[in-house]
């Protein structure tokens, strides 16, 4: 099997990598970039764990080969925060306890800030829609959801 | 394997044509989860969303051409699209998750011709039809002629869908698509049922077309679903004889999503609740 060389953006910094064909878009950023913030799950973009943004997309990092992000800009959960600064829904999140195990959480914060970013003032039906193709085993979605409605209640406060 | 991203449609064309085991890649949502499970493993992937007129919608005079690797979510931020063709947007919006809808496509959703995939059925209802270019031109055919079974379609070696066109609405027109699943979200319809429909000044149905999903190896048309609006003003009886022609039509399965009698009861009362929003809607156009 021949190998691809892509180079793409992710979060803000140009990068360069050989990936194999079969190889997903996760398993580069896993195992060739060491990004492990995005999590494996399913394997089968039903539980979101692999979220990512793709030009702006949310995206199940899983379902992308690596050899589609030439070009592309790839967001990923790292670049949520700013350097030791927490982004307003990873504050929430901890706020709320809206996390337990924590394997779903990079997914959700990824999901919920594509949403946040295009919808600022989501209704709850609105930021569960969104947030539906993220599942949790733990925490329960309430907390998730009170999260993101106080993160979007303080980015709009500026 | 390898791996390749042309830039025309006469490009893709001769790559698929040169490889038997050559597939498409649009969204990748299906075939990448065909390639994990070891249920496909293609010598060739070709990516054709680097081709620009695969990822544009083009309005024209009324008619609409969805390039082959526009997402879900693309078709419903295009308001023109949405207002003329609710049914099928609502269909196509209904596959998966947000993350889902930033790739699937109409296309990917017809070829990869799954009985029970939801936009086809809203699609074959729509009258569309779908842009084959392949190795010897190009040609156009309705949509219900390309899945023939689950998995499998009507393209040649070498073929490609290059894009979805779905016909200028009539004047008091509408069209609605309805699934059942056990939950509400994120899941694969049990039936599914497409309904387009066109009225005279008098409402009186002049036109309508009838699609059934997952209630058969294929989406079908049900021509005879059809018959029992037209003439009519949709009225209590017409859903009556829709319901019961829709049910008449299935061939269903039993599997663990639905017994076969569940499957025909439920696409006739799907049939006529369709009939209902799209009599609503081309009561309001």
């Amino acid at each position: 099997m021949s190998k691809v060389q892509v180079s793409t953006t992710i979060n803000g910094d140009a990068v360069s990598y050989l990936c194999e064909v079969d190889e997903t878009l996760l398993d580069v950023l896993r195992d060739r970039l060491g990004l492990t913030g995005s999590k494996e799950g399913c394997s089968t973009g039903d539980c979101g764990a692999c979220t990512v943004t793709l030009d702006g997309r949310p995206v199940c990092s899983c379902l992308v080969l690596g050899a589609e992000a030439e070009g592309r800009e790839v967001r990923t959960v790292e670049g949520i925060a700013k350097g030791d600064k927490l982004h307003p829904l990873q504050e929430k999140f901890l706020e709320f306890a809206a996390l337990q195990c924590g394997i779903c959480t990079p997914g959700f914060l990824v999901s919920s800030k594509a949403l946040l970013d295009q919808n600022p003032n989501p209704t709850e039906s609105e930021i569960r829609f969104a947030l539906a193709g993220n599942l949790c085993r733990c925490t329960g979605y309430d907390k998730i959801v009170r999260a993101v409605q106080a993160a979007a209640a303080e980015m709009r406060k500026g | 394997m390898q791996f390749e991203a042309p830039t025309t449609v006469n490009a893709a064309v001769k790559l698929l044509a040169g490889k038997a085991g050559a597939r498409v890649l649009a969204g990748g949502t299906d075939l990448l989860v065909q390639m994990r499970t070891d249920r496909v493993s293609p010598d060739l992937i070709v990516d054709v969303k680097r081709i620009p007129a695969l990822r544009t919608i083009t309005a024209k005079n009324g008619a609409f051409r969805i390039g082959a690797a526009v997402a879900g979510a693309e078709l419903g931020e295009h308001k023109a699209l949405c207002k003329a063709w609710p049914g099928v947007v609502e269909a196509a919006n209904l596959i998966g998750s947000h993350q889902i809808q930033s790739r699937a496509t109409l296309a990917g959703n017809l070829c990869n011709a799954s009985p029970a995939a939801d936009s086809v059925p809203a699609m074959v209802a729509a009258g569309a039809s779908a842009v084959i270019a392949g190795p010897r031109g190009k040609r156009t055919v309705p949509v219900e002629t390309i899945g023939t079974g689950p998995g499998k379609t009507s393209l040649k070696r070498g073929e490609m869908v290059e894009a979805i066109l779905l016909p200028k609405r009539p004047p008091r027109s509408g069209d609605a698509y309805l699934r059942f699943i056990p939950r509400s979200e994120m899941d694969i319809a049990v039936v599914g049922c497409g309904v387009s429909l066109t009225l005279d000044t008098k409402g009186v149905c002049t036109a309508a077309r009838v699609a059934l999903g997952a209630v058969a190896a294929r989406v079908i048309l049900v021509p005879d679903a059809a018959k029992a609006l037209i003439g009519t003003t949709v009225d209590a009886g017409a859903l009556e004889r829709l319901a019961a022609a829709a049910s008449a039509a299935c061939r269903p399965i039993d599997d663990k999503r639905g017994t076969k009698e569940f499957r025909i009861r439920v696409a006739g009362v799907l049939a006529r609740r369709a009939a209902e929003i799209a009599l609503k809607r081309a009561r309001g156009n």
